[in-house]
């Protein structure tokens, strides 16, 4: 069960990544919703809640939703996202609607139903687990042979186009494989919250990878990590649903990653621009230092009192700050009478200033 | 006309059009090989979807064409596309080389991933572009004009017979720009054919031989010398919707 999970979470990160990259996670987020109507009118249809019904009855609807999109963006001036989102609300009504017509009906059967709108990973069975296998394997294949044509129908569809690339069928296959996916985990994660399984992976590794492959596998690891934590958590306390239990845990990874990601995250930005605004105010000052000590060629020693420098940098300038932080790194010395100059290193750093300067570099 | 040559690019009774309005109408072009052809005319005169009809990226209406006499689906890869860089998402994880090298994917089959001689290929592409440097650099790190360079590198490894650019000097710092013309140069010499979206009228004779004045319709084509006139200019580009001025222009 934890594996049906883990199953659900590496295919969502694999799929789910391009979804990200596409920008294409609003569509992950109206097929799930659509789903919702198929599966109460599968339940309806065939009065039980045989698993395959059900999952038929959503895909069909899905798949009905994204016709419904196209048709809107074509035949009126109503904008993609926009047309997703109708799609979205109005089978999902529709969807709660009909659930609510099912419990109304004096019938033992649609006990559990519900379960759809936020996932019960112990619901799984034996049989679900082998799918989700299956449609892992499939996922593995076409990444694996397709991979270069993966990476220019998502980075580029037009050039790939322009290659004699087959872009449309691998799209079409690849939306095949997303809605199958979606499909899939609807039963462990539920309708409203599975854009969050297919999206949270992609975008909290994102964060951490210069490279599509090692972006698609921290996704995939991701989504393993938080399906097999979220679903073990939710088995032990049993009135934890899966759904949320999965979302709020890959919730937390992806807070992790947009905040401390080396290179993107926030507050590793934050550190930089610390450590660097310091270093500007500094150099101006080592400067006329260097400036100064140049005028006693005879003389490198010479120390200056810091009031010969406050007058030399602009009025806002807190030379005595500037003065420590630069004696802390090496760079410049004071004697026993408060006369400041700069270290040999000073020096040295001050001529390769000047050597960046000279050589037009911007800084 | 050369009756014997077998052009480059035909287009021929070319109709385009999005929900009922026509972008391009019944467009005859005809682009000799070894040419460079600069493609100029107002805003939304259909000069990025002449591009894109010629590559095959969207269906037209009406016409048809050609390349080096063949329809455009028989020879897609001895066509290099150069895209506006503002249509890619360039927050994509990958590098500089990486997207150069994609130029080389159409001459791989399916299976096939990119191995030595394609990385070759796509460093010599980057040596003449001036990025050699940049190779390994993050897509998303590099500014307009080198994202500019990295496409134009991404065609030269198709090694292809024609180049179809859109707008690639359009906001691009001037090394860029000397960048570009030089392998401008570089295929002419080589013999390519080279067709070009242009914006900057400044530099049409200076840079192409040939000029296609486009707004909706042809309103003249040829030589730069005889063809970009000032009487052609104002047609093109002055007063009203493309269509009355052409027909005006050529006497229908």
């Amino acid at each position: 069960m934890a594996l049906g999970a883990g199953l659900l979470g590496a295919v969502s990160g694999f799929l789910g990544s391009f979804a990200v990259l596409r920008r294409q996670s609003l569509l992950g987020d109206a097929l799930s919703h659509a789903a919702l109507p198929g599966i109460a009118l599968a339940f309806l249809i065939t009065g039980g809640k045989a698993t395959v019904p059900i999952l038929i009855g959503a895909a069909v609807t899905g798949w009905v939703g994204t016709l419904v999109v196209r048709l809107i963006v074509r035949r009126s001036r109503v904008p993609y996202d926009a047309a997703l989102g109708l799609v979205l609300s109005v089978f999902f009504g529709l969807g709660l609607v009909l659930l609510t017509v099912i419990q109304k009906r004096p019938d033992a059967a649609q006990a559990g139903l519900e379960t759809y709108l936020f996932g019960q990973a112990a619901a799984l069975l034996r049989a679900d687990v082998i799918v989700m296998a299956v449609v892992a394997t499939v996922v593995l294949l076409v990444l694996m042979l397709a991979w270069k044509e993966m990476k220019v129908l998502t980075f580029d569809r037009a050039y790939g186009e322009s290659l004699g690339l087959p872009m449309g069928r691998l799209d079409g296959l690849v939306t095949a494989l997303l809605v199958v996916t979606i499909v899939l985990g609807l039963q462990t994660v539920g309708v409203v919250l599975m854009s969050a399984m297919i999206v949270a992976p992609g975008a909290a590794a994102r964060q951490w990878t210069r490279s599509l492959g090692s972006m698609v596998t921290v996704a995939a690891g991701i989504g393993v990590a938080a399906g097999v934590s979220g679903a073990v958590l939710s088995s032990l306390f049993p009135r934890l649903p899966t759904g949320p239990t999965i979302v709020l845990i890959l919730s937390a990874l992806v807070a992790v990653s947009l905040l401390m990601a080396p290179g993107r995250g926030l507050v590793w930005r934050r550190l930089q621009l610390g450590r660097l605004r310091g270093r500007p105010r500094q150099e101006p000052v080592l400067m006329h230092l260097h400036a100064l000590s140049l005028q006693h060629p005879d003389d490198p020693e010479h120390g200056h009192e810091v009031s010969v420098l406050r007058t030399m940098s602009p009025p806002d300038t807190d030379v005595d700050a500037a003065l420590t932080a630069l004696a802390e790194r090496g760079l410049a010395a004071s004697d026993s009478k408060g006369l400041w100059a700069p270290t040999e290193m000073g020096r040295r750093e001050a001529q390769r200033t000047l050597e960046r300067l000279d050589r037009g570099d911007k800084r | 006309m050369n009756a014997a040559v077998v052009p480059a690019v035909e287009v021929e009774d070319l109709t385009v059009a999005y929900t009922g309005s026509p972008v391009l109408w019944d467009l005859d072009l005809q682009v000799l090989p070894g040419t460079r052809t600069a493609i100029v005319g107002p805003n939304g005169a259909g000069k990025s979807t002449l591009i894109k009809a010629v590559m095959g990226l969207i269906e037209p209406v009406a016409g048809a064409v050609r390349i080096f006499g063949k329809p455009g689906r028989e020879v897609r890869g001895s066509i290099a596309y150069v895209p506006q860089r503002a249509t890619l998402e360039w927050d994509f994880p990958t590098d500089v080389l990486d997207v150069v090298t994609m130029g080389t994917y159409g001459r791989l089959g399916w299976f096939r991933r990119p191995g030595p001689p394609e990385r070759a290929t796509a460093e010599a592409a980057l040596e003449q572009v001036e990025m050699s440097s940049f190779a390994h650099r993050p897509i998303a790190q590099l500014s307009g004009g080198q994202q500019q360079r990295v496409l134009l590198a991404r065609a030269l490894a198709q090694d292809a017979e024609i180049y179809l650019l859109d707008e690639p000097f359009q906001g691009v710092d001037a090394p860029t720009e000397r960048a570009i013309v030089r392998v401008l140069d570089d295929l002419a010499t080589a013999g390519r054919t080279v067709v070009v979206v242009h914006h900057d009228l400044q530099t049409v004779a200076e840079y192409f031989n040939h000029v296609a004045l486009l707004n909706v319709r042809i309103i003249a084509a040829g030589p730069v010398v005889t063809t970009f006139t000032d009487e052609n200019l104002r047609l093109t580009f002055g007063g009203r919707v493309g269509v009355l001025a052409a027909r005006t222009a050529m006497g229908d």
